[in-house]
This record gives structure tokens, C-alpha cells and sequence, in this order.
């Protein structure tokens, strides 16, 4: 989805932070709360639709994505989810810290949960597929021109680029309808290698780009490789 | 435009809220938030590396089969279906980022670090990663190739650092301790 969480090639957030030795992985304890919290929550509502939940951070605004950091928008998203599926009533979170705080507030009351429907295949997100595989490492292609409104994995800086497969990875859910439980259709993925020049220009610096690309984004192309 | 309220005191509700709803219990929260401190972090990829440096044939079978080698050592799950290894050399140095969330090999390495989830690495390292490696400490010669992967799906990547000079006599207990968390993501070297 075009989106905030997209964010390959954005300038405008500063430099890179240097790495800290020994950082523990949860930076305060309401981190971890809203972590595992996350995590179990998921598997009652969705089955660990992990694709549904990657689209509703991607849904957030812009500032309930960045403002609480990682875990500020995993708590963002999983209410976000909470209340599309009925489980909590909209403004049920806000309400309860001010009833925390002592303020003399209603509560609304829960709802009746409306569920997606959903039952994976199998578990995880690799799957088989009847076909093989309809690209070959080294065969030169180009990305889509696609828009998407919904989930996509074909980040905005990679469409419409020319590049060569690099490796065939095993078939995935494809995110774009699995993330919005309208059907697993597996896809084989390749590895794609662009040469930064493809993405950025001519006066780039030199470097080589893999991203990790589902069949469907990718159309063969005649001719020498990109590079 | 109303006050924003605090993530501490919105995690606190909402899992009173799923308490009330018996969605979740805090103890199971607990039992998991301890795992992935504790038990699940780089020291397992670190054992991977090192078990690599001094086993010709596991390397082999780790360049073969990622997600077998690694599973045989005792690291799978969530995060880790399917396993790459990229090896530094002296001529090509790669680094790992995800552009769309921050996807990341929990069973080897853990939950991400800071710098791994940060809108600027996971903006600019696809874009300038000469720049963004010396920005965080790892600046590489000009001779050195860089090769980023933007982990884009469900693939994911461990990076082999290359083995220390002068560690030739040490063993694999010696040797894990040596292997950083940032150096098997791509952005330090050993």
C-alpha cells in the first residue's frame, strides 16, 4: 500500500543511529506488555494473519505510526484490529486509561466480536504450488506499475525498475489477498537484483539491491541483463 | 487536536480490556516476554557463525540449506521459516534491512534492535549504504562491493561475518562470544 510504512528511499529522517552494545530488546516494560500482547491477541482474532496485521500498521496515520515507535504502532494496530473485528468497542482503550486515571468516564459497553473469516492451509506462510517455477535465475525483468490501495510487498521504490532474477525462493501467501482474508493464492518468490543506478539514478552510489519479489510483480523482459 | 495518551498507559488498558475478555492471561504474556529476553537473541545466530567458521561442512550446509543447519542447532520458529546465509569477504560486504516493516531473523538474532526499526536505516540504507554504514561506525574501503537485501517477504537473512585474524586456535565456545548481533545484520565488522 502506499503508505507511511513504506519507506524505502524517504529522505528526511536524519542520520542512522549508531548501534548500542548489549540493547535489551524491550526498551521499557510497557514495550513487552504491548508485544506479547500483540502477539497472542493476533491468534484470537486472526489466526496469526500476519499479513493482516503488517496492512493495518500500514494503515495507521502517519503519526500513530511514528510517534510511540515500534511497539507505540504494534499497540496502534493491534487496536486497530481489536476494533475492526468487534472484540473492543471504538474508543474502549482510551476510555479505560482515563477511567485508570480517575476520571469519571462510561465505558461503552463490548461489543458482539464479528470475526474475519479465516482458516490457513497449513501453518506459517510458505506454501506448495503445482507450477514450477516460471522464471529462471539470470532471466532480466521489470517490476509492475502497480498502486495499490490495499497490502502489497512491492515496495514504491521497486516498481516499474528493471532487474535480474538473482535466486527462486519457495512459494508464499501472497500478502495482497491474504492480508485482507480474501484467499491464500500462493505465489512463487524470487530474489530480484537491481543495480543502484536503476533505482536512483546515475549519480547513485554504486551498490546492488535484492528484494525479495512475489511472481505476480514480476514480467519477463528480452534483451541483456541490467547490469 | 486531543491529548495524546501514553503508550504505557494504553498498553495498561488495552490488556486490562483483553484480561476482562479472557483473550489473553499475564502470565502467558510473561512466560513470552521472558523468552525472547532471555533464551531468544543473537548469542543463538552467534553459535550458528561460529559453528560455521570452524565446520567446513556445516558451512556447506548452511549456503545449502539455511533453515535445516540452523534448525539442527537447536534455533526455529516464528520468523525463521526460510533461512539465507550471506558470507562476507574481502571483496563484498552485505547488509539487511526491511523497508516495509522491519522484518527480522528472530529465532538467530532476536527482536530487532533499535536502529534496525529506525524510519532513518530503514529509509536510506537502501539508497546510500556507503553513507549509512559509516554514519553508524562501519565504514568500508572503497574497493568493497555492497550488496543490501530488503527482506521483502518471508525470506530471511543471517550475515556470516568474516572470521577474526588470530582466532585460528580457538573453538566454537571461544568464538561465539566474538560475533555481534550488528555484524551479523551488516553493519559492523568483526
Amino acid at each position: 500500500m502506499d503508505s507511511i510504512a513504506d519507506m524505502g528511499g524517504v529522505l528526511g529522517y536524519g542520520p542512522a543511529s549508531r548501534p548500542m552494545a548489549d540493547e535489551p530488546p524491550f526498551a521499557e516494560p510497557w514495550e513487552g506488555r504491548a508485544f506479547a500482547m500483540t502477539v497472542l491477541a493476533m491468534g484470537r482474532i486472526s489466526g496469526r494473519n500476519l499479513d493482516a496485521f503488517r496492512h493495518a500498521l500500514e494503515r495507521l496515520s502517519p503519526l500513530d505510526y511514528l510517534a510511540d515507535g515500534y511497539y507505540g504502532r504494534w499497540l496502534n494496530a493491534a487496536e486497530l484490529m481489536l476494533v475492526e473485528s468487534a472484540v473492543l468497542a471504538p474508543g474502549a482503550v482510551d476510555t479505560r486509561v482515563r477511567r485508570d486515571r480517575g476520571e469519571d468516564v462510561a465505558e461503552p459497553a463490548f461489543p458482539e466480536p464479528r470475526k474475519p473469516e479465516y482458516a490457513p492451509s497449513a501453518p506459517g506462510s510458505l506454501r506448495e504450488v503445482a507450477d514450477p517455477p516460471r522464471l529462471a535465475v539470470g532471466q532480466a525483468v521489470v517490476t509492475a506499475d502497480v498502486h495499490p490501495r490495499g497490502p502489497s510487498k512491492l515496495p514504491a521504490y521497486l516498481r516499474r525498475r528493471r532487474g535480474t532474477v538473482t535466486a527462486v525462493r519457495p512459494a508464499h501467501v501472497l500478502p495482497d489477498t491474504h492480508g485482507v482474508f480474501v484467499g491464500e493464492n500462493p505465489q512463487q518468490v524470487y530474489t530480484v537484483g537491481f543495480d543502484s543506478a536503476e533505482l536512483w539514478g546515475p549519480d547513485a552510489e554504486p551498490f546492488r539491491l535484492h528484494a525479495d519479489l512475489f511472481d505476480s510483480y514480476l514480467a519477463a523482459v528480452t534483451g541483456t541483463e541490467d547490469s | 487536536m486531543t491529548e495524546r495518551l501514553s503508550p504505557a498507559e494504553r498498553t495498561a488498558a488495552l490488556e486490562s480490556l483483553l484480561v476482562e475478555r479472557e483473550l489473553v492471561d499475564p502470565s502467558v504474556m510473561d512466560g513470552f516476554i521472558g523468552r525472547y529476553e532471555r533464551d531468544v537473541g543473537p548469542m543463538n545466530g552467534a553459535r550458528v557463525v561460529a559453528t560455521a567458521w570452524t565446520d567446513p561442512s556445516y558451512l556447506e550446509w548452511l549456503r545449502k540449506d539455511a533453515t535445516a543447519a540452523i534448525a539442527d542447532l537447536g534455533f526455529s520458529g516464528p520468523q525463521g521459516e526460510h533461512m539465507v546465509v550471506l558470507e562476507q569477504t574481502d571483496e563484498v560486504h552485505h547488509v539487511v534491512v526491511c523497508t516495509l516493516c522491519s522484518c527480522y531473523p528472530w529465532p538467530v538474532l532476536g527482536l530487532p534492535p533499535s536502529w534496525y526499526k529506525d524510519p532513518a536505516y530503514r529509509s536510506r540504507v537502501v539508497r546510500e549504504p556507503r553513507a549509512v554504514l559509516a554514519e553508524m561506525g562501519c565504514p568500508l574501503p572503497d574497493d568493497v562491493g555492497i550488496q543490501v537485501w530488503d527482506s521483502s517477504a518471508e525470506v530471511r537473512y543471517l550475515v556470516v561475518p568474516q572470521r577474526p585474524a588470530g582466532t585460528e586456535e580457538l573453538g566454537v565456545d571461544e568464538l561465539a562470544p566474538l560475533v555481534t548481533r550488528d555484524a551479523m545484520v551488516g553493519v559492523a565488522r568483526l
